[in-house]
């Protein structure tokens, strides 16, 4: 941005075209060229992989890879395991997604308001969870979930039932999302605090002296300067929920008969590849996955930048 | 009185009593590990979840943890040192250059730089998981640290956090007295950009230690042999072993293993605090 400001009104002065041409040539490829090399390798050339991937069958009982064009496309299309864990993920994305962002909002927008007693802290604490590996997230919550030595069991011992089982088959997709929203309010209430904390300070000025109360400069001021990071935020929200693959795929030591091998898409991928040994419908299903989400990224880029919220 | 009530609200119990509710759901599960963790394998089973009851084993369980199976715990964090200090040390370098380059430079080239990284962002990390490794195992890559720490190197994240940082942090001023000065590029890299761009490098580093020691899915499918593993890979593999059907049942072991696993990444969020929150909002200027 502020680059491209470089003052037209020096045009005319001898010194400046050679400071201007100096920075319309190459030389900022010295900066960019060791990422973008590293970029090709493992972005471009797994996508540009995949794809070539995803037209050959193995023939594992005539021996060596044919061409199939998009036979393995229509094969996904039409797999209900696919479909399933797909299903299973959208409903996952339609109730924990909006949750988890509507607490990490009300959060950040509590900590920015300055009402409340040590902000630094909630900040921070609220944040830890963030810090915590998917991996140990999910033995800690599944261990408290458990009737082995969780809460669960102290639940029910305390009040003499068997009522409580969140890692059964009705409620596991719940107590997953409750995992998911666990690790990530803190991550996305940051983002929300970050936005917050640069709105121009005239904005609120402007707004007291119209006589706009707290809600109302929430809902009027607040929510519509940081729109660019809800839009993000639930962009990545989007992606995530897609790609679940830590939690459920770690939980399924304790509960291997509720958690199917197609559980999730990305474990359905996953279960192809490195126990099925079928690489190139592996491959297919991932990409189908990468364009779904890809698309519903981009629509919701351009509806949340196009209008409000 | 209108300037004042912006400025200054009252703070609020009712606000802070709703939010201390919610501090309670984040914090009660990191209580509960720590309070498991002091327990024997016994009395796992034997005491209530929230309370400390049997022998105080802390200290025995941490022993044990380090040396169970030969000390393979001991060499997994030293593998995870390794990938995070190498890979994301190495995601902060390539991340700050190019950030800087693409904010600083015109040149051939940059908007399709532009293009190409953002829209890699929307494609799933997972999707690219399975190619990747059937490609690394195709350059024997696979089963060895590189197979880690090359897909690390890479941080979309880092590169526009640093993009943005440095539009703002570095007026092109400086840049043209160091130019005229008769500084080359890389030395006004590195003596004049750097120190502008410290609470961005921060909160990048930071971000990308936590994606390399937290790293699951890429390590799992990479690696076969468990002393290449990550703590995490590893912890999960102790899991399985104490859930599987006649296992020896170490769910002491994983549960302090855990709570070793992320004391230094809650300790280095604490301790830098101020550094990455500046970084943070300065990224979020122009969204």
């Amino acid at each position: 941005m502020t680059s491209t400001a470089a003052p037209p009104v020096a045009a005319p002065a001898r010194p400046a075209p050679p400071a201007r041409r100096r920075r319309r040539n190459w030389r900022g490829w010295l900066f960019v060229a060791p990422f973008m090399v590293v970029f090709a390798l493992t972005f471009i050339a797994p996508v540009v992989y995949a794809f070539v991937l995803s037209l050959f069958r193995d023939q594992a009982f005539f021996g060596g890879t044919v061409f199939v064009g998009a036979d393995n496309y229509a094969q996904v299309l039409a797999d209900p395991k696919f479909w399933e864990s797909f299903q299973r993920v959208l409903v996952f994305l339609a109730v924990q997604v909006p949750i988890m962002l509507l607490l990490a909002l009300v959060a950040a927008l509590a900590i920015d308001s300055a009402r409340l007693h040590a902000a630094g802290f909630f900040r921070i604490v609220i944040f830890l969870p963030y810090a915590v590996p998917a991996v140990v997230a999910a033995l800690m919550w599944g261990f408290i979930y458990g009737d082995h030595f969780g809460l669960a069991a102290d639940l029910n011992h305390l009040l003499g039932t068997d009522a409580v089982k969140p890692l059964s088959q009705n409620w596991l997709l719940t107590s997953i999302g409750n995992v998911v929203t666990w690790e990530f309010v803190g991550y996305n209430m940051l983002i929300f605090y970050s936005a917050l904390k640069v709105i121009p300070k005239e904005l609120f000025e402007a707004a007291a002296i119209d006589g706009a109360g707290a809600f109302r400069t929430i809902f009027s001021v607040k929510l519509p300067a940081i729109r660019g990071a809800i839009v993000i935020a639930t962009i990545f929200s989007i992606i995530g929920s897609f790609q679940l693959f830590n939690e459920p795929n770690i939980m399924r030591n304790l509960v291997p008969n509720v958690i199917g091998t197609f559980y999730t898409p990305n474990m359905y991928a996953y279960n192809l590849s490195f126990a099925g040994q079928q690489y190139n419908y592996s491959a297919t299903v991932a990409i189908v996955m990468g364009v779904i989400t890809a698309v519903i990224a981009y629509v919701v880029q351009l509806r949340g930048t196009r209008k409000g919220m | 009185m209108a300037t004042l009530s912006v400025t200054r609200p009252k703070k609020s119990r009712t606000l802070t009593a709703v939010m201390a509710l919610y501090l309670l759901y984040t914090l009660v599960p990191l209580a509960w590990l720590v309070i498991n963790a002091t327990k024997t394998q016994a009395s796992l089973f034997s005491t209530s979840g929230l309370s400390f009851g049997g022998p105080f084993a802390l200290f025995d369980n941490i022993a044990q943890t380090f040396t169970y199976n030969n000390g393979i715990f001991f060499r997994w964090l030293g593998n995870t040192l390794l990938y995070v200090v190498v890979g994301a040390g190495g995601a902060t370098i390539l991340a700050t250059a190019a950030g800087y380059g693409l904010a600083k430079y015109r040149f051939p080239g940059r908007r399709a730089v532009f293009a190409v990284v953002l829209g890699a962002v929307a494609v799933p990390a997972t999707a690219l998981a399975v190619p990747t490794f059937l490609m690394f195992s195709k350059l024997g890559l696979t089963n060895t640290p590189l197979a880690i720490i090359i897909p690390s190197l890479i941080s979309p994240f880092g590169l526009y956090l640093i993009w943005v940082y440095a539009a703002d942090a570095i007026p092109d001023e400086l840049l043209e007295a160091a130019r005229i000065d008769g500084a080359g590029e890389f030395r006004i890299f590195l003596t004049v950009t750097l120190r502008q761009l410290v609470p961005g490098i921060v909160t990048v580093a930071l971000f990308t230690v936590v994606q390399t020691w937290n790293n699951y899915f890429l390590p799992l499918i990479m690696l076969s042999e468990p002393k290449w593993y990550p703590l995490t890979v590893g912890l999960n593999q102790w899991s399985a072993q104490a859930n599987g059907a006649g296992a020896q049942p170490i769910f002491n072991l994983v549960l302090t293993g855990s709570l070793l696993t992320i004391i230094p990444l809650v300790l280095a969020f604490l301790l830098m605090q101020r550094f990455w929150q500046s970084g943070l909002s300065a990224g979020s200027v122009k969204q």
